[in-house]
């Protein structure tokens, strides 16, 4: 708590003069967040102090004066004993330079070219304050933020300088980014277009020119690095970046009319319009087909032998042709299908919320037998040893004959088992409703047993001796699969009921805190997050060397199976709770927008 | 010899059969079978150690725990094992200090978490996970060290063995391995050691390492600085198998490959134990020798 009045939440990051927390300002009663700079004088040298804090001062002078959208407003500017402190509107978002290191594919030309007219914008804006321009001198990805809007934020105003002419100075700035002439003291506003020159070309090249020579760019040609960018485009960069700062745009208002000049020549400038900061691929994504069922599908298909078949909200079961998403049948039960359909031997076994147990044939969709439990089935059946096992609303585990589709034995547990069995060669793992978990054998008896602190609706998953699962007390689990003894718990933002996906030591897992975790599961190590827009209730699923998973914020992701970072998203009309199924490089899967997509993986 | 661990290791048997034709069978066939069907329950383990100073020093700063038992009842039916090496360092005679305070300290905080619960009419499974308790076994073990042993420090290298999973905490350059019997020797612990690290980097190869003059430097060590931060981990016992636990005078001197065959062609791990320090020593025996093997038959 700082001045009784601004709640530190978290620092956010840290530069070569202090820190920068995340915090609340508590005069308001609406949550209003904003960002503090602290600079804390551990350096000794009096001169050196009284330099620092001079740049700290300077900064909330220029800031106090200025006004625009890229640049963040300044609320407060105090120090307290021996540290200042600058209160700034918290920018959600991140900078250039995280970007950049996050992406393994050249960023899109709309999206840079986008991004640099809004940086002309605002360089404009300072350049033409009265009575003095400010010159920015730190132009680099650093220090350029992408709000959530996919806006830029010009941030850190620490050695912008009020530009008085002929005035020579020390050298301030970022090498690889700084031209010649700010070597030799100069602050012109040709510092900076230089600057948004080296910055647009890392941009574009993907090559950080801090690691490499001063002055190279002439070394690094954009269009053989990166082919896919306008001649137009590269043409404007390059003027930037001339040796001679007579050779380059005379002012950032020049530069930002040849930036729109080259955009409007090769119709980039057309479709400007981002919808997220998201620097992936969003758009161009075409389903290979859709097909339209009467109410929201919250399951999770079943793909096999060229059919796809899954339950919708609307009470059917609909089987498709993968190859087209043609209608071979439906089958109408007499209540929602929330899980996952199995097959075996020709038929197709799944849970309604209409308490049954339904066995339909997979070629016609003709019933073969129900079985009946005393609540609705929300689990999806398991088949192992002759038998299908499956939870109940009505509190049972049923071990179900499928030779005689009738009741072998049931367990009763305390609540709700909503939670799809998991079935090992003597083993039988279910979660339930009031957090017990359940090892029993196949003559239902219970060999141990465990409580979480709130309710298990997550599908265990055995994998090397271990059981896994989520709970909504917002633990992942990891337990010894003989004993029931925890190896470890992993704890997540909030509750989750998404069921673990296991494959390489790795788990990846959603969670009501919208994040996609991936785990170690020797260590219980983080390894990557990824974080959504809203809860992610379904799971995650491994193909080949990616992740996919669909969030409640509607979109499709498709991760970098080893870092986490987004390749591709895909937007639907609704929430996305169930999990994919691939097979052959397409994947499927519904949206509560009552749409089953095919995608290419 | 391979009949030996055919008989011992009853999987190997099973695959024998899987492949078994309708010829009649071999009378080693029907002895397979003869021991299969004396197959007792529950599986079990045997435990052998080793300590020794070495042949140029005169102290001797390794220490080892063993603890071996099984349970066998109708709701549980496990073997549980505690097994720990620590390998000290420092002058005066804090390093013998320090590594057997970590030893006593670790194993006593892990016996009564783990081991006393099992036991009373009502038997329960602890509250805490089995890696927070190790994670708290190690920082026990680092504040005690810090306390009685101040400028000592200590290596830890933790097993506790449940049914069929072990779960390992380790700081510094004591080693455990996991030993197949087709032959792979892995290590599972990764060295502490700035030349370890040197060599993860690429900054040196691991000849260069080998012969390292600061190869027993720790950048991670009980009793040292900050809490220590263990590495913690779970995994499936190598079973059938061996789980081998040493300090560097055992595997600096002795390669892999001679390590795995002194522990597959002796006839018990005790003997094995015996053997692997005349070998450390037969090499120069430089440094202190702690090695504990546990054979796992499955």
């Amino acid at each position: 708590m700082l001045l009784d009045r601004y709640e530190i939440q978290e620092i956010v990051g840290g530069g070569g003069m202090g820190i920068v927390y995340r915090a609340r300002d508590t005069n308001f009663k609406a949550i209003r967040l904003v960002a503090i700079k602290e600079m804390i004088s551990q350096v000794t040298d009096p001169m050196v102090r009284k330099n620092i804090y001079q740049i700290f001062d300077r900064e909330a002078n220029i800031l106090a004066t200025l006004r625009h959208p890229s640049i963040p407003h300044i609320y407060n500017y105090f120090t307290v004993d021996d540290r200042a402190y600058l209160v700034l509107e918290f920018i959600n978002g991140k900078d250039l330079d995280q970007i950049l290191s996050e992406t393994s594919t050249f960023i899109p030309e709309e999206q840079i070219l986008t991004w640099g007219i809004e940086i002309c914008d605002v360089l404009e804006y300072l350049h033409s304050t009265k009575p003095e321009p400010v010159i920015f001198r730190d132009v680099k990805p650093t220090n350029i933020m992408i709000n959530t809007s996919n806006h830029i934020m010009l941030v850190d105003f620490g050695i912008a300088k009020l530009f008085e002419s002929g005035q020579k100075n020390t050298m301030v700035g970022t090498q690889g980014y700084s031209p010649p002439d700010q070597y030799r003291g100069e602050a012109t506003p040709q510092v900076d277009i230089y600057a948004l020159g080296a910055t647009l070309h890392h941009l574009l090249t993907l090559r950080d020119p801090r690691l490499e020579a001063p002055f190279s760019f002439n070394e690094r040609p954009i269009a053989e690095i990166n082919k896919n960018i306008s001649k137009e485009f590269i043409a404007v960069v390059e003027k930037a970046l001339q040796y001679e700062s007579g050779d380059r745009f005379q002012n950032a208002s020049e530069f930002k009319e040849a930036l729109i000049a080259a955009g409007q020549k090769t119709g980039t400038l057309v479709h400007t319009a981002f919808p997220t900061a998201s620097i992936a691929r969003t758009s161009g994504i075409k389903p290979l087909w859709t097909f339209r069922c009467e109410d929201e599908i919250r399951g999770t298909p079943l793909y096999h032998g060229g059919n796809l078949y899954a339950g919708a909200y609307d009470n059917n079961l609909y089987s498709l042709n993968a190859a087209n998403g043609d209608f071979n049948w439906k089958y109408p039960t007499d209540g929602g299908i929330s899980g996952k359909p199995t097959i075996h031997d020709g038929k197709i076994y799944f849970g309604s919320e209409d308490n049954l147990l339904h066995v339909v044939s997979s070629r016609s969709g003709k019933v073969v037998w129900t079985y009946f439990t005393n609540g609705p089935v929300r689990s999806s059946p398991r088949l192992g040893q002759g038998h299908a096992f499956l939870g109940s609303d009505d509190a049972h585990l049923h071990a179900v004959n499928l030779s005689t589709g009738r009741l072998a034995w049931k367990t009763e547990a305390s609540s709700p088992i909503r939670s799809t069995p998991y079935i090992t060669d003597d083993r039988v793992y279910y979660g339930s409703e009031d957090g017990d978990f359940y090892c029993i054998d196949f003559r239902g008896e219970i060999k141990w047993r465990f409580r979480a602190k709130r309710s298990i609706t997550s599908s265990p998953v055995v994998y090397k001796d271990a059981v896994y699962f989520s709970s909504l007390d917002g633990i992942l689990y990891s337990l010894d699969a003989n004993s029931g003894w925890v190896i470890w718990r992993f704890r997540m933002g909030k509750g989750s009921i998404s069921t673990p996906y296991i494959v390489d030591d790795k788990i990846f897992v959603g969670s009501a805190d919208n994040v996609i975790y991936c785990v170690n599961a020797q260590s219980s190590k983080e390894i990557w997050r990824y974080t959504t827009d809203h809860q992610v209730t379904g799971s995650p699923i491994v193909y080949k060397d990616s992740v996919y998973c669909g969030s409640v914020d509607s979109h499709l992701y498709c991760l970098e199976y080893l870092s986490g970072r987004v390749r591709w998203q895909f937007l639907t009309e609704g929430p996305i709770t169930g999990t994919p199924v691939i097979n052959e490089d397409i994947i499927y899967f519904g949206s509560t927008d009552k749409n089953i997509y095919a995608l290419l993986a | 010899m391979a009949n030996l661990f055919k008989k011992l290791f009853v999987k190997e048997v099973q695959e024998v059969q899987s492949e078994a034709t309708t010829a009649p069978l071999s009378d080693e066939q029907i002895n397979e079978i003869l021991i299969e069907s004396h197959k007792i329950e529950p599986a079990q383990f045997i435990v052998g150690c080793g300590r020794n100073v070495g042949r140029q020093r005169t102290n001797n700063e390794d220490a080892l725990f063993a603890h071996a038992s099984t349970i066998a009842a109708d709701s549980k039916d496990f073997p549980f094992g505690i097994f720990i090496v620590a390998d000290g360092m420092g002058g005066h005679n804090n390093g013998e200090v320090a590594s057997e305070i970590a030893v006593r300290a670790t194993g006593q905080y892990l016996m009564k978490k783990l081991y006393d619960p099992l036991f009373g009419l009502s038997p329960h499974n602890p509250d805490e996970s089995l890696q927070e308790i190790m994670r708290a076994g190690v920082v026990e073990a680092h504040r005690m060290v810090t306390k009685h042993a101040p400028g000592g420090g200590s290596t830890l290298t933790a097993v506790l063995l449940i049914g069929t999973q072990m779960t390992v905490a380790h700081i510094g350059d004591s080693r455990a391995y996991g030993i197949y019997l087709d032959g792979r020797m892995q290590a599972l612990t990764r060295d502490h050691s700035l030349v370890k690290r040197l060599e993860e980097l690429g900054q040196i190869t691991s000849e260069e390492a080998a012969t390292h003059p600061q190869k027993s430097m720790l950048y991670r060590a009980l009793g040292q600085g900050e809490p220590s931060d263990p590495d913690v981990f779970t995994a499936s016992l190598p079973q059938p198998g061996y789980l081998l636990l040493c300090s560097d005078g055992l595997w600096n001197v002795v390669p892999d490959d001679q390590m795995f065959n002194i522990i597959t062609s002796a006839p018990s791990p005790h003997r094995a134990c015996q053997n692997l320090v005349d070998a450390a020593n037969a090499a120069g025996g430089p440094d202190n020798i702690a090695a504990v093997l546990v054979r796992l038959s499955d």
